[in-house]
């Protein structure tokens, strides 16, 4: 007997088994196969070690097959901690649609998502939009979006303005909360709010991320336990200094690593 | 009289409220969380609440972008 990987699984074979008996054996409706990271068209013999994935094209994986792959790929206790979170987002700009497609990709179980804006033409130099959902609530094109990297993420979104008024009702029972808004009002606003009304629940937010500054210059800040900022704390979106995609990229996957080793258990910075 | 302010001592008249030492400071109201002794407070009482000899402030400023 030798050991394989089959679609991220181990699984012993018996030593001179080949691909092709393999799949006829197991995955008789697989028109693709893929011997570590590479198609395979003819037969060949498996070798101990041998990562193999089994693929029938067009078909999506069911709720069970796509946890395989992602316990196998995360490890069993990371996955069942992390698709066990439910994570709320305030905003859907670059850096909310950034942590939202980066935890969707984790496998966080629920995801809120809140924001009041459309899709804009000037929104796709940075944010995880399509040029076809121009003039679409952003939630919306935000779930859509999320559905097609991962189904069975749930999403419930609020296409409306948070405010201190609300965010206890939209957010409800979230493990961590993210402050992604783009104005600075509305950042100390929802941070102020949350901090005052939920001061158990991790608060990740964001500052000073604009422009073309070095990427180093973004840190993950603790300010409380419970607390973090992400950012260099001082560069502002202004005029000559615009909001590009790969600092804001930089800042939203801070902010969803912060939010993932928080989930399990960890400190963020 | 002595504030801590972000961890360092700063001397302030008596009497002057938090509203008046972020406009001392050059930050705008709306665009901070003040942490006065541990507690958060929010926009309204920024405007009304006096400081005293000794009081602890955390000032986060956020800058827009997102």
């Amino acid at each position: 007997m030798i050991g394989i990987r089959l679609n991220e699984v181990p699984m012993r074979i018996e030593e001179g088994a080949t691909l092709r008996r393999l799949r006829d054996r197991l995955h008789p409706e697989a028109d693709l196969l893929i011997v570590n990271g590479f198609p395979v068209a003819e037969d060949r013999r498996l070798e101990p070690d041998d990562s193999v994935v089994m693929i029938q094209r067009g078909v999506i994986p069911t709720a069970d097959q796509l946890e395989t792959l992602m316990m196998a790929r995360h490890t069993p206790g990371v996955h069942a901690r992390v698709s066990r979170g439910r994570v709320g987002i305030a905003g859907a700009g670059g850096l909310g649609s950034g942590v939202a497609v980066a935890l969707a990709r984790v496998g966080v179980g629920q995801l809120v998502i809140a924001d009041f804006d459309v899709v804009e033409p000037s929104n796709l130099n940075r944010q995880q939009y399509f040029i076809d959902q121009i003039g679409m609530p952003k939630v919306e094109a935000l779930r859509d979006n999320l559905r097609r990297i991962n189904p069975y993420v749930e999403i419930e979104v609020f296409d409306g303005r948070i405010d201190a008024q609300n965010i206890l009702e939209v957010f409800d029972g979230v493990d961590v909360m993210v402050e992604a808004f783009d104005a600075p009002d509305q950042k100390a606003m929802l941070a102020a709010a949350h901090l005052r009304q939920s001061p158990r629940c991790p608060l990740v937010a964001a500052s000073g991320l604009a422009g073309h500054l070095a990427s180093n210059a973004i840190r993950t800040h603790r300010i409380r336990d419970n607390f973090y900022i992400v950012g260099d704390l001082e560069s502002a979106a202004e005029p000559g200094r615009g909001l590009m995609a790969p600092r804001v990229g930089i800042a939203a996957n801070h902010q969803a690593n912060a939010v993932l080793r928080l989930l399990l258990g960890e400190k963020p910075e | 009289m002595k504030l801590e302010i972000n961890g360092e001592t700063r001397n302030v008249e008596q009497g002057t409220t938090i509203v008046q030492l972020l406009d001392l400071l050059k930050l705008q109201p709306d665009r901070v969380v003040v942490e006065l002794n541990r507690r958060v407070l929010n926009v309204a009482e920024q405007g009304k609440t006096l400081l005293r000899e000794g009081d602890n402030l955390e000032i986060i400023r956020f800058v827009g972008g997102g």
